[in-house]
Order: C-alpha cells, then sequence, then structure tokens
C-alpha cells in the first residue's frame, strides 16, 4: 500500500556552517545542557533516585512479586490440587502433593462445588521462579497469586523454598487492613476468576450437582 | 652555586615532597568521588551517599560518626582495593604486567615534581630578556675586550663563575661577562640594583625563597613535564599488550598513536608561551603572567589547542578511546584487578592534577588572583595556595562536565582532528607569535593583537574546512521518514 504524501516527512541533512564548523557553540550548549541537570538535581527538583530502604517505591498495583495461596471464607487453603499451575510453570519450581479432601470439606462446597483433593504439600521455589505469573493465569479457583511483594530476602536456598504454611502466611500478611502491599489486580483479589466461574449453559448442571 | 642551599631549604623541601604526596593520594581519592557524583548530577542521580565513616559499624564511637553520605567512600573504595584477591591471570607477561601500573603512578608522580602548586617567585636572571634597553646595552658592549679588561672584570665578579641559572643565553664565558657588564651599567644608569645585589636579596629573604614547587629553578620546567608526562603512555602500552588480551591490546595501539599524535600540537601550542617569556622556568612563566597579564587573554587559540591535547593525553572523554568501555572492556586495564587496577586509576588521576596544575600556571596566570593586591607574610601565601587550588579545582570540574557532554570519537576522526586541524592550527598560533614579537606593529597593543588574530584565525580554520573537498562517502541515500512506520525509502541517484 502506497504511504499517502501527506504522512511522508522528508528529512534533510542540516547544513553545516562556519559557526557549526568551529564546533565551540556546540560544546558550549552541550555544556549548558549538562550543567543544567546539575543544578536542577542540587537545587531544583531534585534527583530521579528513589531511595530505598528509607523511601518506599509507589509499585504499580501488577507488579508480580512473592507468590501467595489464598484461603477461601473459612480460612482453608482455596487449592483444589489440580496441578495447572506446575503444569504451566516455565520454570518447573511448583510442586504440589494432592491428597482426597478431608470428608467436611467434601460435603461443605466452597463456592458452589465439591472439593474431592486438597494439596497436601504445596511447594514453590522462589529462587527457580522466573515471577512470570503463569500460575496464577492457569488456575481455575484463583488460589495461587502473585503479591506486590518485593523485599523478598533469605539467608539461605532453603529459606526460599517456601512451603504451604508459609505462602498462606503470605496471604495473611498481605490481607491485614494495614497491608502495605496493595492487593494484586490481575485476578480478582480472592473471589473466583473468570476460569472458575461456571460457564453460564452449564451452571444449573453443576450447582444441581454441588446440592445434591 | 650562586644560590644558598641551606638545611632551612632542605627541610622545606623534604617537607613539601611528603606534603604534596600525601596530598595528592587523598585528593586523588576524592576526585574519584567527585567525578561520580558530577556523573550522577550530570544525569538526575544522587550518586554514592550510603558510605560515611562509620562503615558500616553500628557500636558506640562509630555512631558519632555517621551521616556523612558518600565522603567515606574513597576510603572503603581504597581498603576495597587493598584487600581483594592479587590476581595475576595466567598467560600474562609477568615483569611487564607488574611493571606497567607502577610506571603510571611513577610518572604521573615525577611530573608534579617541576610543577608549582603554590606561590613562587622566579629567582633573579642575569639578563633580562623583556627589556629593550637592556638588549640595546648588550649589543652595544658586543665588540671584544682587551685581555686586561677581561681579566679585571672576572676578578670583579670571581663568584659568579658558573654560568648563572636562569639566563639560558651566554653560552660562552665572554658572552656571560659581557652580559654581567651590561647588567652593571643598566643598573647604574638607572639606579636599579645590579644581578649580584638582586641575587644576594634572594637568597637573603628565606620566606620568599619557599618555593611551593618540589623542584624550584628548573630551567626546562615545562619540557621535563611533557618528556614525563609522555612517558606514561609506556604504562598503557606495556599493561595492554602484557595482557594477553585483545581488547586490552586494542586498547594499548590506540594509546599509542593517540599520545604521539596528540603530544605534538600539545607541544606546539606552547611555544608561543614560551617565545613571548623567554623561559620554560614555570615560575618565570608565572611571574610573567603576573606582570603582564593572563596568556589566556593573549593566546586563546593556543590555550584552546593545549586543553584539547590535555584531554586527549589524560585519555578522558572525549578522547578516552584506550579504554573505551563500550568497545574494548576497559582496554588497557581490562585484566587488572585490585591494587593494581587502583594503581592505574591513582596514576589517571595524578596526571589529571598534574596537567589541571600545568595549564592554570601556563595560561590562568597560576597563583594570580587579579584586581586583589597582595598579603603580606603568611597570609598571602594561604591566599596564593587556595588560589591555585580553586583554579585546579575549577578546571578538573570541567574537565569531568566535557566527560557527560561530548561523545567520544570515533579513530580517524580522533587523528584528523590531531593532523589536520590541531597541528596546522598550532603552527597558525605560533607564526602569529612570532610575526608580533619581531616586527611589533601596534607596539603596546601588540599582545591585544594577538588575541585578535588568533581568534581570526580560529574563524578562518572553520571556514576554509567547510571548502574543503569531502571524502567519498557511501551512495547518496534519500531518507523518507515515516512519522508511524519509519520506511527509509532508498533511491541510488
Amino acid at each position: 500500500m502506497p504511504i499517502p504524501e501527506s504522512d511522508v516527512k522528508w528529512v534533510k541533512t542540516p547544513t553545516i556552517g562556519w559557526v557549526e564548523q568551529m564546533y565551540i557553540p556546540a560544546i558550549v550548549e552541550g555544556l549548558r545542557t549538562t550543567v543544567r541537570h546539575s543544578i536542577a538535581t542540587l537545587f531544583g527538583s531534585g534527583a530521579r533516585t528513589q531511595e530505598f530502604p528509607e523511601v518506599e517505591p509507589k509499585l504499580p498495583a501488577n507488579y508480580r512479586g512473592v507468590h501467595r495461596l489464598n484461603r477461601d471464607e473459612k480460612g482453608r487453603v482455596k487449592c483444589v490440587a489440580c496441578y495447572m499451575c506446575s503444569t504451566a510453570c516455565p520454570a518447573h519450581c511448583i510442586d504440589i502433593v494432592a491428597a482426597p479432601a478431608p470428608k467436611e470439606w467434601q460435603s461443605d462446597p466452597v463456592h458452589g462445588y465439591p472439593r474431592e483433593k486438597y494439596p497436601e504439600t504445596f511447594v514453590i521455589d522462589e529462587l527457580r521462579c522466573i515471577y512470570c505469573g503463569m500460575c496464577e493465569q492457569a488456575c481455575p479457583v484463583d488460589a495461587i497469586e502473585l503479591t506486590t511483594l518485593y523485599d523478598l530476602t533469605g539467608l539461605s536456598r532453603e529459606d526460599m523454598i517456601f512451603d504451604k504454611e508459609k505462602l498462606l502466611a503470605v496471604f495473611d500478611e498481605t490481607t491485614k487492613p494495614d497491608a502495605k502491599y496493595p492487593n494484586p489486580i490481575r485476578t480478582r483479589s480472592g473471589k473466583l476468576g473468570p476460569a472458575s466461574e461456571l460457564p453460564p449453559d452449564q451452571g444449573l448442571t453443576f450447582s444441581s450437582t454441588a446440592q445434591s | 652555586m650562586y644560590f644558598e642551599f641551606t638545611t632551612f631549604h632542605l627541610v622545606v623541601t623534604l617537607i613539601l615532597i611528603g606534603a604534596l604526596m600525601a596530598v595528592i593520594q587523598g585528593t586523588c581519592a576524592y576526585l574519584i568521588l567527585a567525578e561520580r557524583k558530577i556523573s550522577a548530577w550530570a544525569q538526575d542521580r544522587v550518586g554514592p551517599n550510603r558510605v560515611g565513616f562509620d562503615f558500616g559499624f553500628n557500636f558506640f564511637p562509630f555512631t558519632l560518626l555517621r551521616g556523612m553520605g558518600g565522603l567515606g567512600q574513597p576510603i572503603a573504595d581504597g581498603l576495597k582495593f587493598l584487600l581483594k584477591e592479587q590476581v595475576i591471570p595466567k598467560n600474562v607477561d609477568k615483569i611487564f604486567y607488574l611493571m606497567a601500573p607502577c610506571i603510571a603512578v611513577s610518572t604521573a608522580l615525577l611530573a608534579l615534581a617541576v610543577i608549582p602548586f603554590g606561590p613562587t617567585k622566579a629567582a633573579p636572571v642575569l639578563l633580562d630578556y623583556r627589556t629593550e634597553e637592556m638588549l640595546a646595552e648588550v649589543a652595544k658592549r658586543t665588540r671584544p675586550m682587551t685581555p686586561e679588561e677581561q681579566e679585571r672584570f672576572i676578578a670583579e665578579n670571581n663568584e659568579y663563575q658558573e654560568t648563572p641559572r636562569g639566563a639560558a643565553w651566554p653560552a660562552t664565558e665572554t658572552e656571560k661577562v659581557y652580559l654581567l657588564a651590561a647588567d652593571a651599567a643598566h643598573a647604574r644608569a638607572n639606579g636599579t640594583e645590579p644581578f649580584r645585589e638582586r641575587i644576594k636579596l634572594y637568597n637573603s629573604e628565606k620566606l620568599d625563597r619557599v618555593q611551593f614547587v618540589i623542584a624550584p629553578h628548573v630551567d626546562i620546567g615545562v619540557v621535563f613535564v611533557l618528556a614525563i608526562g609522555s612517558l606514561a603512555v609506556y604504562a598503557i602500552v606495556l599493561g595492554g599488550w602484557s595482557s594477553n588480551n585483545k581488547y586490552s591490546f586494542l586498547g594499548s595501539l590506540r594509546a599509542s598513536a593517540q599520545m604521539i599524535s596528540y603530544e605534538i600540537p600539545m607541544g606546539m601550542s606552547l611555544l608561543g608561551v614560551f617565545l613571548i617569556t623567554g623561559s620554560l622556568n614555570v615560575e618565570r612563566l608565572i611571574d610573567y603572567q603576573v606582570e603582564q597579564g593572563w596568556n589566556v587573554l593573549f593566546q586563546p587559540l593556543a590555550c584552546l589547542l593545549f586543553i584539547v591535547s590535555l584531554f586527549a593525553e589524560c585519555n578522558r572523554v572525549p578522547f578516552d578511546l584506550p579504554e573505551a568501555e563500550q568497545e574494548l572492556v576497559g582496554g588497557f586495564h581490562t585484566e587488572y584487578s585490585g591494587m593494581k587496577f587502583a594503581l592505574f586509576f591513582l596514576g589517571e588521576y595524578t596526571h589529571m592534577i598534574a596537567t589541571s596544575f600545568l595549564v592554570v600556571a601556563l595560561f590562568f596566570g597560576g597563583w594570580h588572583l587579579p584586581f586583589v593586591g597582595e598579603l603580606p607574610g603568611v597570609a598571602g601565601i594561604v591566599v596564593k595556595l587556595l588560589v591555585f587550588a580553586v583554579k585546579m579545582a575549577l578546571f578538573i570540574i570541567f574537565y569531568m562536565y566535557i566527560r557527560w557532554t561530548i561523545p567520544r570519537f570515533r579513530f580517524d576522526q580522533l587523528m584528523g582532528l590531531a593532523w589536520k586541524v590541531m597541528m596546522p592550527l598550532a603552527l597558525i598560533s605560533l607564526l602569529i607569535v612570532l610575526f608580533v614579537q619581531h616586527f611589533r606593529p601596534l607596539g603596546e597593543y601588540d599582545r591585544w593583537l594577538m588575541t585578535g588574530v588568533s581568534l581570526l584565525s580560529l574563524w578562518l580554520a572553520a571556514v576554509v574546512s567547510l571548502r574543503m573537498p569531502k571524502p567519498p562517502t557511501r551512495a547518496p541515500i534519500t531518507y523518507v521518514g515515516h512519522p508511524i512506520h519509519g520506511v527509509r525509502r532508498l533511491s541510488v541517484n
């Protein structure tokens, strides 16, 4: 497709006169810029640097930090041990051992469906993780989420292998009323995600099964 | 010796050496901090601001030293350099590899020996080149003395049998005799002090003879600095070659070509200054400027050329091709680590200090503070020291700002600038001085004539270089930019 002539911008090489050929005006102009920036940094608007430990960075709400395992309304782990996240994980850092859910969980459906399985262990190697967020996308029940917690440190490699208790503790920490980390916005923060919602035409069947 | 050299002066010299060494090391360390700070400010950053003097220790005596953000950084850096593992790569030429950083530091420090960093006073010279009448006097008396006359004169001036230092001219015994005679006659005629009285006076005033130079009265002064300064290239060449690394080798190759090219305009731009002053002695060069005005006013072109050459000599941006982090991974010092790397750095920054002292001494009047009278005694000395230091600091800050202003030259551009632009300009600048000194067309305003003609020749150089035939380029390409797609349409004419 030809480009319309009105969209074409003709660029010409600027001609060089004797002023430019002397170099000095250009150098003076350049020095003016550097000095202006220095003066602005020192006395004016200040540096763009955020001084981290003293000043908390303002992270976007879709920042992908440490994982958490969400709890349902009764404080139980929401995960149904479907292995979707560990399958989706490109870094193979999620390790789940599934077990049949306790009897009372099976008879007390969460969100309108019964739970047959729950994770006996749920381990994420935070050092191996690449924080891509694909586990979160894969999760049908929004049980796993990446929080905006960014300042994660550990004294050993073992410290950084997060088990179920630790991941649930992250949930508790980040959902406190005065938590300094905003809730992630990619998923619906504890509510069911689109993947776990019942399809409109089959909804009746599923919910009827659950209630029966 | 026509100077008395007493224990007092020996002690002063030793103190000066010690003080200068210590101060230079400290200054270098803090210059690195300054460099990092200025880099940061020019880029809207904060720069190193964490290390105070507590060095992270959390117990009582150190807590008092907290909160001097960044000022402890050089000390921490130095400690780190000292404590680092001394890595010597396997395939290096060990002798030269270890020698290179030593050469870098020692040449840089050696050059400081004749550079004044505070008040100086040139020793009296037998013949003052600048006095017209004296030249005439000498010319008048340059006829053979009778042997008796000569004998009597030598007997009278027996104490000055050695060629007086500071007077390079009298080459033969007879010539010296005539000069002494001319000096005496001139003094008698004008009612001034003759040479021997001036020397006596100079020797009698101890405080006046405290020169803030390690080696005062060196008549080849500036030549010594240039010679030693250009030895610094050995450090780079040896370091790069012995590292057995292609990048280092490329860096040192570039350095050798660059340094040799820029030595020439550097020396030539100084010739005009020497011609006007009639001396290479740095103290005399400063004295001349105190009397007659700063050289930068009268030889702006030479000053500009000299400063540009200094940038190349110090391997500073825009001429930092030997290091060129982006192309050569650090160039000649790629294989160096720990204290050896630090020595290279120390050498580089000492070189910067030395060259900025030099440019201040040769073109910006040294310790001279215009429009302000001189203070007597120690106060005067302190003021002059401060003036010198401030001028040097300003020049180093200029160095650092240029680093963030001008991008690095390509190698052919670098060579072109030296050989096609700076060398002819330096010659022109020298010719201007020669012409004006010889013909003196405007009498008193000769010096300002030099200023005008230098600036004019700079303009002319720009105009002429515009008319020069351009080197062949690639086939002409017409660029058609599209605001969105950035389409480039090629049309080969």
